[in-house]
Protein backbone atom coordinates (compact mmCIF):
# COMPACT_ATOMS: atom_id res chain seq x y z
CA UNK A 1 0.00 0.00 0.00
CA UNK A 2 1.25 3.53 -0.63
CA UNK A 3 -0.15 5.75 1.95
CA UNK A 4 -0.60 9.12 1.52
CA UNK A 5 -1.20 11.19 4.19
CA UNK A 6 -0.57 11.00 8.41
CA UNK A 7 -2.96 12.33 10.74
CA UNK A 8 -2.11 12.77 14.34
CA UNK A 9 -4.55 14.11 17.00
CA UNK A 10 -3.88 15.05 20.51
CA UNK A 11 -4.58 16.87 23.62
CA UNK A 12 -3.32 17.32 26.70
CA UNK A 13 0.63 16.73 27.09
CA UNK A 14 0.42 17.04 22.36
CA UNK A 15 3.53 19.50 22.35
CA UNK A 16 5.66 17.29 24.25
CA UNK A 17 4.24 13.97 22.50
CA UNK A 18 4.65 15.87 19.01
CA UNK A 19 7.64 17.20 19.43
CA UNK A 20 9.20 14.02 19.65
CA UNK A 21 7.29 12.29 17.11
CA UNK A 22 8.53 15.08 14.66
CA UNK A 23 12.07 14.71 15.65
CA UNK A 24 12.18 11.21 15.40
CA UNK A 25 10.84 11.12 11.69
CA UNK A 26 13.19 9.56 9.55
CA UNK A 27 14.07 12.13 6.51
CA UNK A 28 12.41 9.46 4.06
CA UNK A 29 8.83 9.62 5.25
CA UNK A 30 7.70 12.49 2.63
CA UNK A 31 4.04 11.81 2.97
CA UNK A 32 1.81 15.03 4.05
CA UNK A 33 1.31 15.68 7.63
CA UNK A 34 -1.75 16.68 9.36
CA UNK A 35 -2.01 17.55 12.99
CA UNK A 36 -5.10 18.66 15.00
CA UNK A 37 -4.03 19.67 18.69
CA UNK A 38 -6.65 21.10 20.83
CA UNK A 39 -5.39 24.68 22.50
CA UNK A 40 -6.90 27.71 23.59
CA UNK A 41 -8.80 30.23 20.99
CA UNK A 42 -6.42 32.82 21.90
CA UNK A 43 -3.34 31.06 21.55
CA UNK A 44 -1.04 33.60 19.79
CA UNK A 45 -0.76 33.38 15.83
CA UNK A 46 1.54 30.32 15.38
CA UNK A 47 2.85 29.60 18.14
CA UNK A 48 2.78 26.07 18.12
CA UNK A 49 4.21 26.03 14.74
CA UNK A 50 7.13 27.50 15.95
CA UNK A 51 7.56 25.70 18.89
CA UNK A 52 7.43 22.51 16.65
CA UNK A 53 9.62 23.48 13.87
CA UNK A 54 12.52 23.66 16.48
CA UNK A 55 12.41 20.01 16.70
CA UNK A 56 12.02 19.13 12.43
CA UNK A 57 13.61 20.38 9.66
CA UNK A 58 9.96 20.01 7.62
CA UNK A 59 7.70 22.78 6.75
CA UNK A 60 5.49 23.21 9.85
CA UNK A 61 2.74 25.97 10.08
CA UNK A 62 -1.03 26.78 10.63
CA UNK A 63 -3.27 25.42 8.01
CA UNK A 64 -4.91 27.67 5.06
CA UNK A 65 -8.06 27.74 3.53
CA UNK A 66 -7.80 25.55 0.62
CA UNK A 67 -4.27 24.97 1.48
CA UNK A 68 -2.49 22.56 -0.90
CA UNK A 69 -1.27 19.10 0.54
CA UNK A 70 2.69 19.16 0.14
CA UNK A 71 5.21 16.04 1.20
CA UNK A 72 7.31 17.03 3.79
CA UNK A 73 5.05 19.25 5.14
CA UNK A 74 3.15 19.90 8.73
CA UNK A 75 -0.48 20.98 8.62
CA UNK A 76 -1.64 22.27 11.88
CA UNK A 77 -5.53 22.61 12.35
CA UNK A 78 -5.82 26.28 13.18
CA UNK A 79 -7.47 27.55 17.08
CA UNK A 80 -10.45 27.96 16.54
CA UNK A 81 -11.04 26.55 13.32
CA UNK A 82 -11.81 22.63 12.43
CA UNK A 83 -9.52 21.24 10.14
CA UNK A 84 -10.68 19.14 7.17
CA UNK A 85 -9.21 17.35 4.22
CA UNK A 86 -10.08 17.02 0.67
CA UNK A 87 -8.24 14.96 -1.68
CA UNK A 88 -5.11 16.80 -2.25
CA UNK A 89 -5.92 20.09 0.10
CA UNK A 90 -7.50 21.40 2.97
CA UNK A 91 -10.58 23.03 3.77
CA UNK A 92 -11.53 25.10 7.13
CA UNK A 93 -14.95 25.62 9.23
CA UNK A 94 -16.32 27.46 11.91
CA UNK A 95 -19.27 25.45 12.49
CA UNK A 96 -19.75 24.18 16.05
CA UNK A 97 -17.62 22.52 18.28
CA UNK A 98 -17.66 18.90 18.38
CA UNK A 99 -17.54 17.21 21.33
CA UNK A 100 -16.61 20.84 23.15
CA UNK A 101 -13.37 20.98 20.37
CA UNK A 102 -12.96 23.39 17.89
CA UNK A 103 -10.69 22.18 16.17
CA UNK A 104 -11.95 18.60 16.70
CA UNK A 105 -9.58 15.23 15.99
CA UNK A 106 -12.69 13.14 15.13
CA UNK A 107 -13.44 15.98 11.75
CA UNK A 108 -10.34 15.74 10.35
CA UNK A 109 -10.12 12.18 10.58
CA UNK A 110 -13.39 11.53 9.72
CA UNK A 111 -12.61 13.78 6.70
CA UNK A 112 -9.33 11.92 5.90
CA UNK A 113 -10.87 8.37 5.58
CA UNK A 114 -13.45 10.14 3.14
CA UNK A 115 -10.46 11.56 1.15
CA UNK A 116 -8.07 9.19 1.37
CA UNK A 117 -9.53 5.96 2.18
CA UNK A 118 -6.74 3.14 2.58
CA UNK A 119 -4.23 5.22 1.67
CA UNK A 120 -4.57 6.99 5.07
CA UNK A 121 -2.75 6.84 8.74
CA UNK A 122 -4.59 7.66 11.59
CA UNK A 123 -2.09 8.28 15.08
CA UNK A 124 -4.25 9.08 18.18
CA UNK A 125 -1.24 10.49 21.11
CA UNK A 126 -1.85 11.60 24.53
CA UNK A 127 -5.15 13.53 25.40
CA UNK A 128 -7.26 14.32 28.40
CA UNK A 129 -10.73 13.43 26.48
CA UNK A 130 -12.28 10.92 24.00
CA UNK A 131 -11.94 12.99 21.31
CA UNK A 132 -10.58 11.17 17.91
CA UNK A 133 -11.34 7.65 18.93
CA UNK A 134 -14.39 7.61 16.39
CA UNK A 135 -12.49 9.42 13.87
CA UNK A 136 -9.83 6.61 14.03
CA UNK A 137 -12.39 4.08 14.05
CA UNK A 138 -13.49 5.73 10.98
CA UNK A 139 -10.13 5.39 9.03
CA UNK A 140 -9.30 2.14 10.16
CA UNK A 141 -13.39 1.09 8.97
CA UNK A 142 -11.59 2.59 5.53
CA UNK A 143 -9.35 0.07 5.70
CA UNK A 144 -6.33 2.91 6.69
CA UNK A 145 -3.89 2.62 9.50
CA UNK A 146 -4.76 3.38 12.80
CA UNK A 147 -1.91 3.77 15.19
CA UNK A 148 -2.21 4.59 19.18
CA UNK A 149 -0.02 6.20 21.42
CA UNK A 150 0.80 3.43 24.33
CA UNK A 151 -1.66 4.56 27.39
CA UNK A 152 0.88 3.42 29.85
CA UNK A 153 3.65 5.85 28.24
CA UNK A 154 1.09 9.01 27.75
CA UNK A 155 1.18 11.58 29.47
CA UNK A 156 -2.69 11.58 29.67
CA UNK A 157 -4.21 8.40 28.88
CA UNK A 158 -7.80 8.80 28.55
CA UNK A 159 -7.26 10.04 24.89
CA UNK A 160 -4.84 6.83 23.68
CA UNK A 161 -7.42 4.22 25.86
CA UNK A 162 -11.14 5.47 24.50
CA UNK A 163 -8.84 4.97 20.77
CA UNK A 164 -8.29 1.43 21.76
CA UNK A 165 -11.56 0.91 22.89
CA UNK A 166 -13.21 1.84 19.31
CA UNK A 167 -10.32 0.44 17.19
CA UNK A 168 -8.91 -2.83 16.69
CA UNK A 169 -5.56 -0.44 16.41
CA UNK A 170 -2.97 -1.56 14.38
CA UNK A 171 -0.24 -0.97 16.78
CA UNK A 172 0.20 0.77 20.05
CA UNK A 173 3.65 2.23 20.10
CA UNK A 174 5.61 4.10 22.54
CA UNK A 175 6.50 7.72 21.22
CA UNK A 176 9.99 6.64 20.04
CA UNK A 177 8.66 3.48 18.85
CA UNK A 178 6.31 5.89 16.42
CA UNK A 179 9.39 6.79 13.83
CA UNK A 180 10.70 3.32 12.62
CA UNK A 181 6.95 1.62 12.57
CA UNK A 182 6.30 4.62 10.28
CA UNK A 183 9.31 4.34 8.28
CA UNK A 184 8.23 0.40 8.16
CA UNK A 185 5.01 1.56 6.78
CA UNK A 186 5.70 4.81 4.51
CA UNK A 187 9.27 3.66 2.68
CA UNK A 188 10.09 -0.25 3.16
CA UNK A 189 6.09 -1.39 1.98
CA UNK A 190 6.49 1.69 -1.13
CA UNK A 191 10.04 -0.01 -1.88
CA UNK A 192 8.90 -3.61 -2.00
CA UNK B 1 -21.49 11.89 -30.89
CA UNK B 2 -20.02 12.26 -27.37
CA UNK B 3 -18.18 10.26 -25.05
CA UNK B 4 -19.35 7.95 -22.62
CA UNK B 5 -18.92 8.84 -19.56
CA UNK B 6 -16.25 7.21 -17.33
CA UNK B 7 -18.30 5.10 -15.08
CA UNK B 8 -18.51 5.48 -11.50
CA UNK B 9 -15.78 1.88 -10.05
CA UNK B 10 -15.50 2.62 -6.61
CA UNK B 11 -17.81 2.83 -3.60
CA UNK B 12 -16.42 6.61 -3.56
CA UNK B 13 -17.11 7.15 -7.27
CA UNK B 14 -20.71 6.28 -6.72
CA UNK B 15 -20.83 8.50 -3.73
CA UNK B 16 -19.76 11.10 -5.46
CA UNK B 17 -22.31 10.77 -7.94
CA UNK B 18 -25.21 10.70 -5.64
CA UNK B 19 -24.18 14.20 -3.99
CA UNK B 20 -23.95 15.31 -7.92
CA UNK B 21 -27.04 14.31 -8.53
CA UNK B 22 -28.11 15.09 -5.27
CA UNK B 23 -27.39 19.02 -5.46
CA UNK B 24 -28.23 19.30 -9.28
CA UNK B 25 -31.67 18.12 -7.72
CA UNK B 26 -31.66 20.47 -5.14
CA UNK B 27 -31.12 23.35 -7.44
CA UNK B 28 -33.20 22.66 -10.28
CA UNK B 29 -36.25 21.84 -7.40
CA UNK B 30 -35.92 24.43 -5.05
CA UNK B 31 -33.63 26.62 -6.64
CA UNK B 32 -30.82 26.57 -3.92
CA UNK B 33 -26.91 26.19 -5.11
CA UNK B 34 -24.77 24.09 -2.97
CA UNK B 35 -22.94 22.93 -6.45
CA UNK B 36 -19.70 24.28 -5.79
CA UNK B 37 -19.52 24.17 -2.31
CA UNK B 38 -16.46 22.40 -0.50
CA UNK B 39 -16.86 18.55 -0.78
CA UNK B 40 -15.99 17.69 2.60
CA UNK B 41 -18.36 19.80 4.88
CA UNK B 42 -21.10 19.44 2.35
CA UNK B 43 -20.49 15.30 2.61
CA UNK B 44 -20.52 15.24 6.57
CA UNK B 45 -23.09 17.18 6.45
CA UNK B 46 -25.43 15.13 3.84
CA UNK B 47 -24.89 12.65 5.55
CA UNK B 48 -25.82 13.65 8.93
CA UNK B 49 -28.95 14.36 7.44
CA UNK B 50 -29.38 10.92 5.92
CA UNK B 51 -29.09 9.25 9.02
CA UNK B 52 -31.48 11.57 11.11
CA UNK B 53 -34.05 10.87 8.42
CA UNK B 54 -33.38 7.12 9.21
CA UNK B 55 -32.64 6.31 5.24
CA UNK B 56 -29.70 4.69 4.68
CA UNK B 57 -28.66 6.40 1.20
CA UNK B 58 -27.19 9.93 -0.15
CA UNK B 59 -29.78 9.00 -3.48
CA UNK B 60 -32.44 7.82 -0.91
CA UNK B 61 -32.08 11.62 0.68
CA UNK B 62 -32.92 12.99 -2.82
CA UNK B 63 -35.53 11.16 -3.29
CA UNK B 64 -37.23 12.76 0.17
CA UNK B 65 -35.86 15.89 -0.88
CA UNK B 66 -37.86 15.99 -4.09
CA UNK B 67 -41.13 14.90 -3.01
CA UNK B 68 -40.78 16.62 0.48
CA UNK B 69 -40.52 20.30 0.88
CA UNK B 70 -40.23 19.77 4.73
CA UNK B 71 -36.84 17.86 4.61
CA UNK B 72 -35.50 20.08 2.15
CA UNK B 73 -36.01 22.72 4.81
CA UNK B 74 -34.13 20.34 7.57
CA UNK B 75 -31.47 20.15 5.15
CA UNK B 76 -31.27 23.61 5.03
CA UNK B 77 -30.86 24.19 8.28
CA UNK B 78 -28.00 21.82 8.23
CA UNK B 79 -26.39 23.27 5.66
CA UNK B 80 -25.97 26.64 6.59
CA UNK B 81 -23.36 27.69 8.66
CA UNK B 82 -23.89 30.40 10.78
CA UNK B 83 -21.82 30.43 13.73
CA UNK B 84 -20.30 34.11 14.71
CA UNK B 85 -19.43 36.22 17.67
CA UNK B 86 -18.76 39.75 18.24
CA UNK B 87 -14.94 40.84 17.83
CA UNK B 88 -14.22 37.70 16.70
CA UNK B 89 -10.56 37.35 16.09
CA UNK B 90 -9.78 40.91 18.16
CA UNK B 91 -6.64 41.30 17.00
CA UNK B 92 -8.91 41.56 13.30
CA UNK B 93 -10.59 44.67 14.89
CA UNK B 94 -6.85 46.29 16.00
CA UNK B 95 -6.03 46.16 12.17
CA UNK B 96 -8.47 47.69 11.22
CA UNK B 97 -8.44 50.80 13.83
CA UNK B 98 -4.83 51.06 13.04
CA UNK B 99 -4.66 50.17 9.83
CA UNK B 100 -8.27 50.69 7.65
CA UNK B 101 -10.16 53.54 9.76
CA UNK B 102 -7.10 56.17 8.91
CA UNK B 103 -8.16 55.23 5.11
CA UNK B 104 -11.77 55.92 5.41
CA UNK B 105 -11.08 59.02 6.89
CA UNK B 106 -10.22 60.84 4.12
CA UNK B 107 -13.58 60.25 2.07
CA UNK B 108 -16.43 62.22 2.88
CA UNK B 109 -18.21 59.45 2.72
CA UNK B 110 -18.00 55.55 3.15
CA UNK B 111 -19.82 52.53 2.05
CA UNK B 112 -19.28 48.85 3.83
CA UNK B 113 -20.36 45.73 2.24
CA UNK B 114 -19.86 43.08 5.39
CA UNK B 115 -21.18 39.88 3.13
CA UNK B 116 -22.20 36.82 4.97
CA UNK B 117 -22.90 38.41 7.70
CA UNK B 118 -24.77 35.72 9.33
CA UNK B 119 -26.76 36.76 12.51
CA UNK B 120 -24.81 40.45 12.75
CA UNK B 121 -22.47 39.89 15.47
CA UNK B 122 -19.86 41.06 13.46
CA UNK B 123 -22.16 44.41 11.99
CA UNK B 124 -22.15 45.18 15.57
CA UNK B 125 -19.03 44.95 16.06
CA UNK B 126 -17.87 46.89 12.94
CA UNK B 127 -20.81 49.81 14.16
CA UNK B 128 -19.01 50.13 17.82
CA UNK B 129 -15.32 50.54 16.19
CA UNK B 130 -16.95 53.38 13.89
CA UNK B 131 -18.51 55.17 16.26
CA UNK B 132 -15.66 55.52 18.67
CA UNK B 133 -13.76 56.25 15.78
CA UNK B 134 -15.92 58.82 15.00
CA UNK B 135 -16.69 57.68 11.51
CA UNK B 136 -20.22 56.09 11.93
CA UNK B 137 -22.08 58.93 10.99
CA UNK B 138 -20.81 59.68 7.38
CA UNK B 139 -20.79 55.94 7.11
CA UNK B 140 -23.60 53.42 5.09
CA UNK B 141 -23.07 49.39 5.92
CA UNK B 142 -24.60 46.93 3.99
CA UNK B 143 -25.36 43.90 5.68
CA UNK B 144 -26.01 40.62 3.58
CA UNK B 145 -26.20 36.97 3.79
CA UNK B 146 -27.85 34.36 1.95
CA UNK B 147 -30.19 33.26 4.48
CA UNK B 148 -33.36 35.32 5.38
CA UNK B 149 -33.50 33.67 8.80
CA UNK B 150 -30.46 35.11 10.27
CA UNK B 151 -30.92 38.66 8.87
CA UNK B 152 -34.11 38.51 10.51
CA UNK B 153 -32.40 37.78 13.82
CA UNK B 154 -29.17 40.33 12.98
CA UNK B 155 -32.01 43.19 12.43
CA UNK B 156 -33.34 42.66 16.34
CA UNK B 157 -29.75 42.83 17.77
CA UNK B 158 -30.62 40.85 20.76
CA UNK B 159 -27.67 38.30 21.50
CA UNK B 160 -27.65 35.85 24.69
CA UNK B 161 -26.62 37.58 27.81
CA UNK B 162 -24.05 34.72 28.66
CA UNK B 163 -22.18 35.73 25.59
CA UNK B 164 -21.56 39.51 26.74
CA UNK B 165 -18.22 38.03 29.15
CA UNK B 166 -16.48 36.37 26.41
CA UNK B 167 -17.76 39.80 24.08
CA UNK B 168 -16.84 41.65 26.67
CA UNK B 169 -13.39 39.79 26.92
CA UNK B 170 -12.83 40.24 22.99
CA UNK B 171 -14.19 44.25 22.80
CA UNK B 172 -11.00 44.78 25.59
CA UNK B 173 -8.66 42.72 23.27
CA UNK B 174 -9.80 44.90 20.01
CA UNK B 175 -8.94 47.46 21.33
CA UNK B 176 -12.17 49.32 22.87
CA UNK B 177 -12.29 52.73 24.52
CA UNK B 178 -15.22 52.48 26.89
CA UNK B 179 -17.24 49.97 28.48
CA UNK B 180 -18.80 47.54 26.74
CA UNK B 181 -21.86 47.55 28.93
CA UNK B 182 -22.97 50.94 27.13
CA UNK B 183 -23.82 49.52 24.11
CA UNK B 184 -26.59 46.89 25.71
CA UNK B 185 -29.47 46.61 27.90
CA UNK B 186 -29.48 43.52 29.73
CA UNK B 187 -33.21 41.81 30.02
CA UNK B 188 -33.89 38.37 31.02
CA UNK B 189 -31.27 36.28 29.43
CA UNK B 190 -30.50 38.66 26.40
CA UNK B 191 -28.87 41.66 25.66
CA UNK B 192 -30.55 44.42 23.43
CA UNK B 193 -28.29 46.44 21.61
CA UNK B 194 -28.38 50.11 21.09
CA UNK B 195 -30.43 50.58 17.87
CA UNK B 196 -28.05 53.66 17.18
CA UNK B 197 -25.68 50.77 15.93
CA UNK B 198 -28.08 50.29 13.28
CA UNK B 199 -28.90 53.83 11.97
CA UNK B 200 -26.76 53.54 9.47
CA UNK B 201 -27.09 49.80 8.40
CA UNK B 202 -29.31 48.12 5.53
CA UNK B 203 -29.85 44.20 6.20
CA UNK B 204 -30.58 42.48 2.64
CA UNK B 205 -30.67 39.31 1.38
CA UNK B 206 -27.48 38.54 -1.22
CA UNK B 207 -26.57 35.26 -2.55
CA UNK B 208 -22.72 35.25 -3.49
CA UNK B 209 -23.03 32.58 -5.36
CA UNK B 210 -26.16 34.03 -7.59
CA UNK B 211 -26.41 37.37 -7.62
CA UNK B 212 -24.64 40.59 -8.87
CA UNK B 213 -22.71 43.50 -7.50
CA UNK B 214 -25.02 46.23 -6.17
CA UNK B 215 -22.84 49.49 -5.26
CA UNK B 216 -19.08 50.37 -4.96
CA UNK B 217 -17.82 50.33 -1.71
CA UNK B 218 -14.36 51.69 0.43
CA UNK B 219 -14.88 48.44 2.55
CA UNK B 220 -15.92 44.99 2.03
CA UNK B 221 -15.69 42.39 4.91
CA UNK B 222 -16.07 38.61 3.61
CA UNK B 223 -14.88 36.48 6.84
CA UNK B 224 -15.11 32.76 7.13
CA UNK B 225 -17.96 32.88 4.42
CA UNK B 226 -16.02 31.84 1.47
CA UNK B 227 -14.39 29.03 3.03
CA UNK B 228 -17.50 27.11 2.41
CA UNK B 229 -16.76 27.40 -1.11
CA UNK B 230 -15.09 25.38 -3.48
CA UNK B 231 -11.98 27.14 -5.73
CA UNK B 232 -13.88 27.73 -8.57
CA UNK B 233 -16.58 29.81 -6.67
CA UNK B 234 -14.24 31.49 -4.80
CA UNK B 235 -12.74 32.51 -7.64
CA UNK B 236 -16.44 33.63 -9.16
CA UNK B 237 -16.58 35.57 -5.66
CA UNK B 238 -13.54 37.58 -5.54
CA UNK B 239 -14.41 38.83 -9.25
CA UNK B 240 -17.50 40.03 -7.49
CA UNK B 241 -15.61 41.68 -4.89
CA UNK B 242 -12.93 43.36 -7.00
CA UNK B 243 -15.82 44.72 -9.43
CA UNK B 244 -17.60 45.73 -6.35
CA UNK B 245 -14.43 47.78 -4.74
CA UNK B 246 -13.56 50.97 -5.91
CA UNK B 247 -9.60 51.73 -6.50
CA UNK B 248 -7.43 51.43 -2.93
CA UNK B 249 -10.92 50.15 -1.15
CA UNK B 250 -9.85 47.52 1.23
CA UNK B 251 -11.06 43.92 1.10
CA UNK B 252 -11.07 42.08 4.57
CA UNK B 253 -10.96 37.83 4.74
CA UNK B 254 -10.96 35.60 7.48
CA UNK B 255 -8.00 34.61 9.56
CA UNK B 256 -7.03 31.74 7.39
CA UNK B 257 -8.52 32.62 4.39
CA UNK B 258 -5.56 34.31 1.37
CA UNK B 259 -6.38 35.87 -1.32
CA UNK B 260 -2.63 34.19 -2.78
CA UNK B 261 -4.08 31.59 -5.05
CA UNK B 262 -6.51 33.49 -6.61
CA UNK B 263 -6.46 35.39 -10.13
CA UNK B 264 -6.71 38.39 -8.40
CA UNK B 265 -3.82 38.31 -6.22
CA UNK B 266 -1.93 40.96 -8.15
CA UNK B 267 -4.56 43.40 -8.00
CA UNK B 268 -4.05 44.02 -4.45
CA UNK B 269 -1.78 44.78 -2.02
CA UNK B 270 -1.23 43.93 1.78
CA UNK B 271 -2.20 46.46 4.40
CA UNK B 272 -2.18 43.48 7.07
CA UNK B 273 -0.76 40.04 6.07
CA UNK B 274 -1.87 38.73 9.15
CA UNK B 275 -5.20 40.04 9.56
CA UNK B 276 -5.66 39.50 5.52
CA UNK B 277 -6.34 42.80 5.14
CA UNK B 278 -6.03 43.64 1.19
CA UNK B 279 -6.23 47.01 -0.58
CA UNK B 280 -6.93 47.27 -4.36
CA UNK B 281 -4.08 48.82 -6.05
CA UNK B 282 -4.85 47.61 -9.78
C1 LIG C 1 -19.74 31.12 9.53
S1 LIG C 1 -20.81 32.43 9.05
C2 LIG C 1 -19.70 33.81 9.10
C3 LIG C 1 -20.24 34.97 9.88
C4 LIG C 1 -19.32 36.16 10.06
N1 LIG C 1 -18.92 36.74 8.81
C5 LIG C 1 -18.12 35.80 10.91
O1 LIG C 1 -17.00 35.70 10.39
O2 LIG C 1 -18.28 35.59 12.09
C6 LIG C 1 -21.06 32.12 7.31
C7 LIG C 1 -22.27 32.85 6.72
O3 LIG C 1 -22.18 32.80 5.28
C8 LIG C 1 -23.49 32.71 4.78
N2 LIG C 1 -23.46 32.21 3.39
C9 LIG C 1 -23.23 30.94 2.97
N3 LIG C 1 -23.33 30.87 1.63
C10 LIG C 1 -23.64 32.13 1.20
C11 LIG C 1 -23.87 32.69 -0.09
N4 LIG C 1 -23.83 31.93 -1.20
N5 LIG C 1 -24.14 34.01 -0.17
C12 LIG C 1 -24.18 34.79 0.95
N6 LIG C 1 -23.98 34.31 2.19
C13 LIG C 1 -23.70 32.98 2.32
C14 LIG C 1 -24.18 31.77 5.74
O4 LIG C 1 -25.59 31.93 5.68
C15 LIG C 1 -23.58 32.20 7.09
O5 LIG C 1 -24.40 33.13 7.75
Amino acid sequence: MNYELIAIGTSWGGLQALSRLLSDLPAEIGQPIVIAQHRAVESPEGALARLLEQHTDRVVRDAEDKDTLEPRHVYLAPPDYHLLVEAGSLALSTEDAVQFARPSIDVMFETAADAYGERAIGIVLTGANDDGAAGLARIKGSGGVAIVQDPDSSERRRMPDAAIAAVDADAILRIEEMGPFLYGLCCEVARA
Amino acid sequence: MSEPPALPRRAEDLERLEIELLLEGVFRRYGFDFREYAQASLKRRLWRRVYAEHLETIAQLLDRLLHDPRCMERLLLDLSINVTAMFRDPSFYVALREKVVPLLRTYPFTRIWAAGCSTGEEVYSLAIVLQEEDLYEKTRIYATDINEAVLERARTGVFPLDKMQQYTQNYINAGGQRSFSEYYVAAYDSAQFSRSLVDNVVFAQHNLAMDRSFNEFNLILCRNVMIYFDKALQDRVHALFYESLETFGVLALGHKESINFTAFADRYEELDSNERIYRKVA
